[in-house]
């Protein structure tokens, strides 16, 4: 068993671990950075307090998950060099530019605005302010796009060609930025990443609807949040399948591993619902099928023959267990987010969205959903790729640096209880900002129905009022 | 003759390293000062100096990474295992000091812990660098694309001088650093502080100059041999020149002028260092060519560095423009 722990092995996990933690943050900032700079758009032309209120609010948030999405980035960019120095050495010349592209552009462009935002209001003036936060949220889109070039084209490798060193080299820029994978895979994280924020912000909203502790504010980030789960979240959905059929086409073993098919359908796959993996008899146990759907769904065609793992050497099989569940709980959440902004909108419409409780508890419930969803969705595409670091052409047990294993596991428990200690402080930290009343700029003018179930609005009021003067 | 594309991006990295060394310098040598500022406005006001630009500045650290692994592979490849357990530390203290700028401001019962780890992180971070300095300096033996020495060899008594070294330049940058963005008994303590700091500095530079030639015959030859002997005459009556600034802008209360002198220092220790270094990479296995990237990397990079550096520079001095001038103890979004 223990030898199992090899250095690729450790550092296989390390890279997992501290990846996982780091994708939190940009899932979080890239949504919340763009929400800020709508809050203060409306501020800006509306002249309506409650937008200005807001921004504030989930400024010092925003603050808080960017510094954490930050010192866990710099470990990303050191760790390719001390863990995966083989393939940061084969690989450098194709994705290092694309690398040093996002700094130059997206992460000097944050860091140069975000002192601007978050401290400069009072000396650079409104409109250069908002200026700053439209920065800031830019920057984070443009960061996006470089690593999901680099991640994309170790998927679905293209415009290269390998040297006598064995370093691949670059053929063809425009090919290897828009390699085969990359648009759908652009489009998939940043429409996560604005859900993700979406539920993070409406479950904010919702809890304070049913403490009913800032009234106009609370409604108005949730009413904001239920528009974006309503819109986003079914084009989500489509465009998840389209980067699935993407998927398919070029790495069918991933689909073949997140789909559970392990034999070979020469007359139309089923569907798997549910079932348990067995890796070893290379079987679905207790299996819940759709006679022909699978066909359906990725071959729009309901005989399409599909192969299964089956058809490709056992070495080369991805690990089938992890990806089958890890693809389910990710669509299971997106159903889950597709529900709501649906239930939203029937609410929205019989007028009840601020006053409906059960939606605003299952709101709450549904606050880290996307989060879930995100790393979900990260380790199918990740672990799918697997054995390879570049699919197709360099195994991950060839890039790991010449490296002793103790090194790798004592530098992977000393980033364990770091970002344990570290990121739990700032989860809590946020938590804490969150469940506070949002800021007051102006006395709360109070209008519309106080809710009657749940909470009483007598000691809500006066705990809200007491919480006041807390802080 | 073709464009020198691997020259031209050793110059280019060289200067993203020196630009994060100087200016990360500044802040984390707030953070290393911390301990002898023990009143809590005093390090609010510390804190809030650099509060808006520290992000930045450590911004240059992940381009002088990001960086080497695009232009320089192999370098990149052969250094970060070699360095690999100061790499970790440094990483480590550069965490816990990073989230100290958010996290010390929403606590009042845990504000102690992140006051400690932003010292410790600080001084942690720098420690590691200096170590890191030092192993590189020192050497590190290459063999077929892949580190070739031991997993302690960076720990000797030379690198942890560096280290040393580098912890109380940080502390004098950050020392005139307060001078300038501070008033009252604070910017007098840091003004005590900074004279202390400022002979400490030139005497490490002082050690680390005069151990370094003796580490490779190279840099023997590159100290004393002709004609590069005349940098090792100038550089240190330059030192001297900017040790002599310092202590003229401290005793005669200038605000800005012991900052640019300290920085001067800095800069003129680097200009040794690459006096040393040149032509190497990774002294003293791979030259600047051996470590470099085919050219279709180095020319599609260096494009969009010549465009954007200067925006980054332009918009960088913006954001400290619009925070120039000493801190108000009042001001701040916590």
């Amino acid at each position: 068993m223990f030898e199992a722990f090899d250095a690729t092995v450790l550092a296989r996990i390390q890279f997992a671990f501290t990846v996982s933690f780091h994708i939190i943050f940009p899932a979080f900032s890239i949504g919340l950075a763009s929400y800020l700079a709508v809050l203060e758009a409306l501020w800006l032309w509306k002249k309506d307090e409650v937008y200005l209120e807001l921004f504030n609010f989930w400024k010092t948030i925003f603050a808080v998950a960017f510094g954490m999405g930050v010192v866990s980035g710099i470990v990303m960019s050191y760790q390719f060099g001390t863990n995966w120095s083989v393939f940061s050495d084969k690989a450098g010349p194709v994705i290092g530019p694309l690398m040093g592209y996002e700094v130059l552009t997206a992460f000097f462009l944050e860091a140069g605005f975000l002192g601007v935002m978050l401290f400069g209001l009072n000396r650079v003036g409104p409109r250069l302010h908002f200026l700053a936060t439209a920065m800031v949220a830019f920057g984070t889109l443009i960061s996006a796009t470089w690593i999901l070039a680099v991640n994309s084209w170790m998927q679905t490798p293209a415009g290269f060609s390998v040297n006598e060193a064995g370093q691949f080299v670059p053929s063809d820029w425009w090919a290897v930025v828009f390699n085969p994978s990359f648009p759908f895979r652009l489009v998939h994280m940043v429409l996560a990443a604005y859900l993700t924020t979406a539920f993070v912000v409406g479950a904010c909203g919702a809890w304070h609807l049913l403490r009913n502790t800032a009234p106009r504010r609370a409604r108005t980030m949730f009413s904001m949040a239920m528009w974006m789960a309503a819109i986003v979240a079914p084009i989500q959905i489509f465009a998840g399948d389209l980067h699935g059929l993407n998927t398919l086409e070029h790495q069918p073993a991933k689909i073949m591993a997140m789909e559970g098919h392990y034999e070979s359908h020469p007359d139309g796959a089923p569907l798997v619902l549910f079932g348990i993996p067995n890796s070893g008899e290379k079987r679905i146990d207790y299996a819940i099928e759709v006679p022909k759907l699978g066909s359906l769904i990725l071959k729009h065609d309901l005989d399409a023959p599909l192969a299964g793992l089956d058809s490709i050497p056992d070495e080369l099989h991805p690990p089938v267990s992890i990806i089958f569940w890890s693809f389910r709980v990710m669509v299971g959440m997106g159903l889950a987010m597709l529900g709501i902004g649906l239930w939203s909108l029937w609410c929205r419409y019989r007028g009840t969205l601020a006053t409906n409780a059960w939606l605003h508890r299952m709101t709450v419930l549904m606050g880290p959903a996307g989060f879930v969803a995100v790393l979900a969705g990260w380790i199918t595409t990740e672990v799918g790729r697997q054995p390879y670091t570049i699919y197709g052409h360099l195994l991950t047990a060839d890039s790991v640096s010449p490296i002793e294993a103790p090194a790798v596991g004592a530098s992977l428990v000393a980033f364990i209880v770091v970002y344990f200690l570290v990121f739990g402080a700032g989860t809590f930290y946020i938590l804490r900002l969150m469940a506070r009343l949002p800021r007051d700029t102006m006395p709360e003018l109070d209008e519309g129905p106080l809710r009657t179930a749940g909470v009483t609005p007598g000691p809500a009021a006066a705990k809200s009022h007491g919480g006041h003067h807390g802080h | 003759m073709a464009i020198d594309l691997p020259f031209i991006w050793a110059a280019l990295i060289a200067f993203a390293v020196l630009a994060y060394v100087v200016l990360d310098g500044f802040d984390l040598g707030v953070g290393i000062l911390f301990p002898y500022f023990p009143e809590k406005h005093d390090r609010d006001v510390m804190m809030n100096s650099v509060a808006p630009v520290w992000d930045g500045n450590e911004t240059w650290l992940v381009l002088g990474g990001g960086g080497l692994m695009a232009v320089f592979p192999l370098a990149y490849a052969t250094v970060m295992p070699a360095l690999y357990a100061p790499i970790i530390a440094m990483l480590l203290g550069l965490i816990f000091r990073g989230v100290a700028f958010e996290y010390r401001w929403r606590t009042r019962r845990a504000e102690f812990l992140w006051n400690w780890a932003f010292a410790g992180g600080s001084t942690l971070a720098a420690f590691s660098q200096g170590l890191a300095l030092g192993g590189l300096v020192q050497g590190i033996p290459v063999e077929d694309r892949a580190y070739a020495g031991g997993w302690w060899d960076w720990l000797t008594p030379f690198s942890i001088v560096t280290g040393v070294a580098i912890v109380v330049g940080y502390a004098l940058l950050g020392a005139t650093w307060l001078i300038m963005k501070t008033r009252g008994d604070l910017a007098e303590r840091a003004r005590s502080i900074a004279v202390k700091c400022a002979f400490a500095t030139v005497a490490a530079m002082g050690i680390v100059s005069l151990w370094t030639p003796f580490l490779e015959p190279v840099y023997l030859q590159r100290w004393f041999g002709w004609p590069t002997a005349i940098f090792s005459v100038i550089v240190p009556l330059l030192v001297l020149g900017c040790l002599y600034l310092l202590l003229k802008g401290i005793q005669e209360r200038h605000d800005v002028q012991p900052f640019i002198a300290s920085l001067g220092l800095f800069v003129l220790g680097y200009i040794g260092i690459g006096i040393s270094f040149y032509p190497y990479m990774v002294p003293p296995s791979l030259t600047i060519w051996d470590a470099a990237a085919p050219n279709e990397s180095l020319a599609f990079l260096l494009v969009g560095a010549l465009v954007l550096v200067p925006i980054i520079l332009a918009y960088t001095a913006y954001s400290y423009w619009v925070f120039r001038g000493k801190v108000d103890p009042e001001e701040g979004y916590h």
